[in-house]
């Protein structure tokens, strides 16, 4: 009972920390660039006034930020119109921007104007290139099929990639090869290849002085970025309109790359970055900001967060788990029903499982802990009926035919016996837990997936490390506390070196 | 003293799949008697016996200690009036001997006090060291660990005990201690008693009476020399022909 109450209290508590009193919620995708722009479009708002906004970054892909924002978690985040057409309305033809809005406001939900760049599939060549074969759009490359091309597998296999750019533009190019994209740019650098395949925002056409040629006959679709956000933001909150307003038009693919590079390329914060793109493009007409925490601080937040999710949904599953276990001992099919039906969330990639709540549960640490939960379960409830169904037969009769009441059979008796497999199962299901909780921080939960996600984007080791190494401690110390707290649980009589009986 | 509950079994029947693992008709164990069940492995007396403590449900007939029929709504006010000890005693590992014996006691919300006292009386009954309360059952021999079974079952004070070869995983030696204790505390404490071994020279020790079983009825019951001298059928015969030392060693009753 006491325990029942510990966990609403735990629960309320941590729904009141999550998303609470934030007026204005801008998310991002789990990308530099959506981070940047979204963390800039965050400070623009505080500085029109807003009291309360807040940066959810690292939301996953566009099914997960689309879903927060149809869901009202997200109010604000920075989408492509290309991706607007094929992953959210599934439109094959390009529409016009006033279009768009006609379709996406039956969902309460807007489109502003394009944020300035467009953020396409794009083809890049060296310098050298350039001026030896005079390239200037795609056309261009017909007339030159020496050119050598190094193309990424995606772009090679896509029909909207390399195959179809090939017929739009009759390109027969001998010398075509499919390459990785870390290596497309070494090889570039090098002079092994002429072009490849690249995003216009790509923080290497900086480096590498690429030149991006005009797609002059219109082949690849438009990824304007636009900001998409809720309608009834308007009326909730005008300034974060206002702001959007202000970033709108003003951020061309120049500005872009600098920005993408900073965060890529010389290791700054998205913090920094979005700080020295609102100075480029706003000019100090905003008001400072406090620091970001410091590395120690954020790895202490970032802890401090996992633990959170791991142990409130843990103590969740052991009191969900051991009754079901019990309960599936009591008949052939109860044991049957609840022992496939927790194998079976067990099935689920936690990506979908994650994606599969939003809808229900929106974003952040209360779908999160649900998804932990289930996760937890498996391990609790079977070794919960593999406890009790394995306790020797001569001693199950025994506790049967001795005229104990049925509670004492299962507490006095039955659990007891059962508690070091039930406790193997909660070690399992917490180091499980432990290291599934590093995805929370897809869908906004925070925790020490944090920055492994960011740095898995930057491909910043460091970074990741930063997540990884707490993970991996916290994961042993776990396992440590729990064979301590067996001490506490499973009875000396049955720790003992156990002869026949 | 009323007499305690007797043990009366009517037409009662039991099958494992196709198996017929019990079919006795009639089979009565008067009160203060001890009967023992006797016969090879598999010959349905532990089945009987579980029939008996209420394990198993049977197909067909009935049980009933004195004169309540076991079910479902009896079960466990029957159980409470029996004593059941199985091989190699059934202590739970994880209770020291003393909270074996105390469990159901416990249960039934005993105070501690009349806990102590009663099993004071029963560590003199069982020949226990007091000390030997606090260990767990893995850290007794297996005549200690029976003996704390004994107590366990007898702790409610029951009318009947059920014994289901509870002397048969012991050494030989300490095994003939208990059979001697055994048959004194069953003379001094006048209970019910159905007794299952498959060892003549036991049964024909510690009961008066036996009924030799094969599969899944009862031959014959009676003393030991009714059974030698007058056999009901040839089984009987080779049975104790089997346990040959007995013809010479054991002079039964004496």
């Amino acid at each position: 009972m006491r325990a029942r109450v510990l966990v609403i209290v735990a629960l309320a508590l941590f729904a009141a920390g999550s998303s609470a009193g934030a007026t204005v919620t801008v998310g991002s995708k789990a990308f530099p660039e959506s981070w940047v722009l979204a963390e800039a479009l965050a400070q623009v708002i505080r500085s029109e006034g807003a009291p309360d906004v807040r940066h959810r970054n690292n939301l996953g892909g566009t099914e997960i930020v689309f879903q927060a924002v149809r869901s009202g978690d997200v109010d604000v985040y920075p989408e492509y119109t290309g991706t607007i057409l094929e992953v959210v309305l599934h439109e094959p033809r390009p529409l016009s921007l006033p279009e768009m809005r006609r379709e996406l406001a039956g969902q309460g939900l807007g489109v502003s104007e394009p944020i300035g760049f467009n953020d396409s599939y794009a083809i890049a060549v060296t310098r050298q290139a350039r001026d030896r074969f005079g390239l200037r759009t795609i056309s261009d490359l017909a007339r030159h099929p020496e050119v050598r091309l190094g193309m990424t597998h995606e772009f090679l296999g896509r029909p909207d990639g390399w195959p179809g750019l090939a017929r739009h533009y009759g390109l027969a190019m001998p010398h075509v090869v499919g390459i990785q994209h870390e290596l497309a740019y070494a090889a570039l650098a090098s002079g092994r290849i002429d072009a490849t395949d690249i995003y216009t925002t790509d923080a290497q056409i900086q480096r590498l002085g690429l030149t991006v040629l005009e797609d002059d006959r219109r082949f690849f679709p438009r990824y304007d970025a636009v900001w998409l956000y809720r309608l009834d933001l308007a009326k909730r909150e005008p300034r974060a309109i206002q702001a959007m307003t202000r970033l709108t038009g003003r951020i061309d693919e120049a500005r872009m790359i600098r920005a993408n590079a900073r965060v890529v390329l010389e290791s700054r914060t998205y913090r920094e970055s979005a700080d020295s793109l609102l100075a480029e493009t706003l000019a100090g007409t905003l008001a400072p900001r406090s620091a970001a925490p410091g590395l120690w601080g954020s790895i202490a937040r970032n802890t401090a967060q996992h633990l959170k999710l791991v142990a409130l949904s843990l103590l969740l599953a052991i009191l969900a788990g051991i009754p079901l276990g019990v309960l599936a001992t009591r008949s052939a099919f109860l044991g049957g029903a609840i022992l496939s039906l927790s194998g079976l969330l067990q099935t689920i990639p936690s990506l979908a499982l994650l994606a599969l709540l939003i809808p229900f549960l929106g974003i952040g640490a209360i779908p999160a802990l649900v998804a932990l939960f289930l996760y937890s379960l498996l391990p609790i409830v079977r070794n919960t009926y593999v406890g009790l169904t394995t306790i020797p037969q001569p001693l199950a009769e025994a506790a049967e035919a001795i005229g104990l009441s049925n509670p004492a059979k299962l507490f006095r008796v039955r659990l007891p016996m059962a508690s070091p497999s039930i406790m193997a199962g909660i070690k399992t299901s917490a180091v499980i837990n432990v290291g599934t909780a590093t995805l929370a921080a897809l869908i906004g939960a925070g925790g020490l997936g944090e920055p492994i996600l960011s740095g898995i984007q930057l491909r910043q080791n460091g970074l990741i490390l930063q997540g990884a190494i707490p993970a991996a401690l916290l994961a042993l110390l776990v396992q440590r506390a729990f064979d301590a707290f067996d001490l506490v649980v499973v009875p000396r009589g049955l720790r003992l070196p156990q002869s026949r009986i | 003293m009323p007499d305690p509950a007797g043990i009366e079994i009517e037409n009662l029947a039991k099958s494992y799949g196709p198996l017929q693992a019990l079919d006795v008709e009639r089979l009565l164990v008067a009160p203060r008697t001890t009967l023992a069940l006797i016969g090879p492995s598999g010959c349905g007396k532990s089945t009987l016996l579980r029939l008996v403590v209420g394990l198993l449900r049977p197909d067909r007939g009935g049980v009933s200690i004195g004169g309540t029929p076991m079910g479902p709504a009896t079960r466990r006010a029957l159980q409470l009036r029996m004593g059941y000890v199985i091989q190699e005693g059934g202590l739970f590992p994880h209770l020291t001997a003393g909270e074996n014996v105390a469990l159901v006691a416990r249960d039934l919300g005993w105070t501690e006090e009349r806990i102590r006292a009663r099993t004071e009386e029963l560590l003199e009954l069982s020949q226990i060291q007091r000390e030997l309360l606090g260990r767990f059952p893995t850290q007794l021999s297996g005549g200690q660990r029976q003996r704390i079974a004994l107590m366990r079952a007898l702790m409610l004070d029951p009318e009947v005990l059920l014994l289901d070869e509870p002397l048969t995983a012991l050494d030989p030696m300490i095994r003939s201690d208990l059979q001697r204790d055994l048959k004194g505390v069953f003379a001094r404490l006048q209970k019910t008693v159905l007794f299952v071994t498959h060892d003549m020279a036991e049964a024909a020790f510690v009961a008066g009476e036996m009924a030799i079983m094969r599969a899944g009825r009862i031959l014959q019951r009676g003393s030991f020399q009714d059974l030698a001298r007058h056999p009901a059928d040839p089984f009987v015969t080779e049975f104790i022909r089997a346990q040959r030392p007995l013809d010479l060693a054991v002079a039964p009753g004496a």
